[in-house]
Order: structure tokens, then sequence, then C-alpha cells
């Protein structure tokens, strides 16, 4: 990982990060493999420069952006956010990134537009979980947004994370971070961004719609079918019987921020 | 001398090689015993409850399917290994049972009212919660007494431990958000294990 000019943005508060070896190294990257080490592991041969992002479907300006240029934007920042992964584990994690609001005004959206849909790379050959015929995932990974969330000024497209661009296994060389959603709304190592008026489909929702929804907001009262969402184990102890669990916080903590967004909506149907 | 020497050493000699085998009880609990020092040396990694929890679910899960294994494999190989049954089957019990304490002691904190509702509201937890309770009365007449005393009906009791190893199964399928290279094996070893016993025997003497 190389290092990033980068300065501190808004959204910090008081966390305090998880250890980066941690952050780097408990990973759900099902590209490359399903168990927490093997993103780490495995994604040595996976090449994330050069790379071109795609910004298109219902845009007066459609945009191509080399990589490069976005690694050396001034508008990168820091953003110290909470992560709770659907798994009922949290971190917190120091990212550096782009708020994606300005690189969608940058395409100029048609009003038609209503959602975002995100679709990762496809890479069999450098991402060893793409041959993996077992778990019914199709690949490429693909994630969706409404509009209105992806404009939401917290959420960022990351280029890096504790101030060095992206490892392997973070989802380089960009990836979405949206903080009051569980982490498999993050989706890593984009290509392309489209601009749609309807809601795209989602690959978890496609494999379990009953566990993983669209929205997939955190939510404290709303249970996973097969676990609890109140609560979560906090990564980062290292130790069996010192390890803690913490209550979780309406949208991860972000309720302030994006509770507008949900107005009304019951989100036990919109989960 | 020497004579003297085998009389005293003789009945003790024979009391030793008759029950060698009480040595894998204590082998049998080493997995546990060094995910404990793990767990308490940081080498399980980031979400080390998470491991451990998983970790003696498996190691009961595999002893389960050893102890169903070895009919199948007398029956297919003429290797007799029956007398290890009462073994892998009270191993397995016990990491089952490490397995809910871990989950809920170390994982849940004995918190009563998250572990009631996951009890009575989640197939995932049901299915491996009724697979354990169908194991305790079979550890418990797991003895010679209990064989005699039992008589048929031990046999019969004992057949639990097929239920059991289906919501076993269930349970482990259910534990991965997909099915996988890890987990497929153990699904495909449970089917084998236990289809086997509705196979025709392949053998010569079978042919009169």
């Amino acid at each position: 990982a190389a290092a990033l000019q980068t300065h501190s943005g808004p959204y910090s508060g008081s966390l305090t990060p998880t250890p980066h070896d941690d952050v780097t190294h408990y990973n759900n990257f099902y590209e490359f493999g399903m168990d927490k080490g093997d993103p780490a592991a495995h994604s040595q041969d996976f090449h994330p420069l050069p790379w071109t992002l795609e910004i298109t479907g219902l845009v007066r300006k459609p945009v191509r952006l080399d990589i490069d240029q976005l690694l050396h934007s001034p508008a990168i920042e820091e953003r110290i956010y909470r992560m709770r992964c659907v798994e009922a584990w949290s971190m917190v994690i120091p990212w550096d990134g782009i708020p994606l609001a300005s690189l969608l005004k940058d395409a100029d959206p048609d009003p038609k537009a209503t959602h975002v849909a995100f679709e990762s790379v496809l890479r069999p050959s450098e991402m060893p979980g793409q041959n993996e015929g077992l778990s019914g995932i199709q690949w490429p990974y693909v994630e969706g947004l409404r509009l209105d969330e992806a404009m939401n000024p917290l959420t960022l497209l990351a280029l890096g994370i504790y101030g060095e661009t992206l490892p392997n296994q973070n989802g380089a060389p960009i990836r979405l971070v949206v903080p009051w959603k569980y982490g498999f709304k993050g989706i890593k190592s984009i290509q392309r961004i489209r601009l749609l008026d309807h809601e795209p489909p989602t690959t978890w929702n496609r494999l379990a719609s009953d566990e993983y929804g669209f929205y997939a907001n955190v939510n404290p009262q709303v249970d996973h079918p097969r676990w609890s969402q109140a609560t979560e184990r906090v990564i980062g102890s290292h130790s069996l019987f010192g390890a803690t669990r913490q209550p979780t916080l309406m949208f991860n903590g972000y309720g302030e921020q994006v509770a507008d967004l949900y107005r009304g909506m019951d989100l036990r149907k919109n989960f | 001398m020497p004579a003297d020497e085998a009389r005293v050493i003789s009945p003790m000699g024979a009391k030793l090689k008759k029950h060698w085998r009480v040595v894998f009880y204590p082998l049998g609990m080493t997995p546990a015993l060094w995910l404990v020092w793990q767990g308490q040396h940081g080498a399980l990694g980031a979400d080390p409850v998470n491991v451990f929890e998983r970790s003696l679910g498996l190691w009961a899960f595999r002893l389960l399917l050893v102890c169903l294994a070895l009919a199948p494999l007398r029956r297919f190989t003429g290797l007799n290994l029956l007398r290890y049954r009462r073994l892998t089957g009270l191993l397995a019990f016990f990491y089952a049972s490490l397995h809910l304490l871990a989950y809920a002691g170390l994982d849940h904190g004995f918190d009563w009212s998250v572990l009631w509702t996951d009890v009575t509201h989640r197939y995932f937890i049901i299915f491996g919660m009724s697979a354990l309770f169908m194991l305790i009365p079979l550890a418990q007449t797991s003895n010679m007494f209990s064989m005699r005393l039992l008589k048929r009906r031990w046999k019969l009791l004992h057949s639990l431990i097929f239920p059991a190893a289906v919501l076993a199964g269930i349970h482990f399928f259910l534990s991965f958000k997909t099915l996988n290279s890890v987990s497929a094996p153990y699904l495909a070893a449970l089917a084998i294990v236990l289809l086997s016993r509705f196979l025709p025997r392949f053998q010569a003497g079978s042919r009169l």
C-alpha cells in the first residue's frame, strides 16, 4: 500500500480505530474465499492498477475516471466510521476517500434517476473465490442504493485506510462505505456505477432475500433469522475470556444524519 | 526373584493391557485444551469467541461422524473398531456441551432473554439444541450397566444418534451463509455414513 495525501474530514467523532492488523486480516471478501483470513492470504495475485471507474446510465455526462487521478485528488479525506457486519461483529475503520455525492454530481444525474447500481470486478483468474461453484453466488458482486442514500454526505467511495491505498483484501482500488448499513452493502473493487430509475438487484438479496434486504440498515430491533442483531462482538481484543459485546446502535449510531431518509417507512418490512 | 516379580506385576499388567484405551479420553480432550490455550494467547485471531465456539461445534460434528462411520467401516472393510463407538460418542457429546456453553456463556454472557428468543424462534439454534438434547440420554446410558439393564431397548434408544446426526448436520449447514468447500465434504460424509446402512454388502459370502 502506498501513502495517500489525505486530510481530516467530518464525522470522525471520538472513535478509537480497530488495530490495522485486524482491519486488514479479518475480512469478508468472498471473491478470495469464505474464511475471514482468506482475503489477506489469497489476494496477492489481484492487480488493482491500472483501473477505470465508469459512471453511466441515467446521467447527462457519463464519466470514465482513471483511478490514478482519483488517488491524487485533493478531495480525499479521512473519515473514521463504525463498521457493523451483518454477522454481529463490529470494527472502527479510518477510511480515506471521496464523498460519492461529489462524483455523482460531476456526472450530472438525470431527474429520472432514482437508484444507483454498483458492480464489482469479474476476474476468476485473479480471484479464486469466483471459481467456487458451490456457493451459488452469481459473480460479479452487485450492490445498490437509493439515489438519496448515495447522495448522503456520509456515503463514501474509499480509496484507502489508515492513510494508505486500500490493500487488496479491503477492496482495492476503490470501494463503497455506507456506515449506517451492514458491511455487505460496502461493495469492493468497483468498476461500474450506473444510475437507474428502478431498484437494482443485489448479490446477497438474490441469494437469501429473507436474510438480507435491499436496505440492510443497521437496526438492533430487527433480527437476522439466525441471530439477534441487538448486540455486537467488538473486534480487536484477541482474548478469549476478555472479549466484549456492546449494544448495537440504531443506524449504527448515524441516525442523526440518515433517519430522515426512512421517515414513514416500515423498517421491519424494508429491512 | 524374576518369578516373584512376575506374580506381583502380572495382574496390574493385565489390567493395564485390558484398559489401556482409556488414554484416548484425555487425548480426545486435547483439541479443547489447545483451543483454550490459543484463546488465552491471542492465537484465535480477531474474533476469538466466534472461532472458539465454531471450532468446538466442528469437533463435536467430526466425532459424531467418526462414531457413525465405525459400523459401516466394519461392514464394508471388515475392520472392527466398534469398541471405539462409546469413546467417540462420549467425546462428541463432550464437545457439543462445550459448544453450547461457549455459545451461552462466552458469546452471550448467559443473557437469558437473548438465549430464550434464540431457542424458541430460530431454527438454526433449535436444530443444534435438539441434537445435543438427543445425545444426553445416550451419554447417560453409555455404560455396561445400562446396556444390561435396558437389553433390547438399549439399541432402540441409541438409534437416536441418527436423528441427532441429521439435526446436527442441518445446524452445521446453516452455520455458513452458503454451501462451500469447507462444509460440503462434511455434509457428504454425513450422507455417506447414514446412507451406507441401506446399501447391500458386496461380499463373496453373501452370494450363498
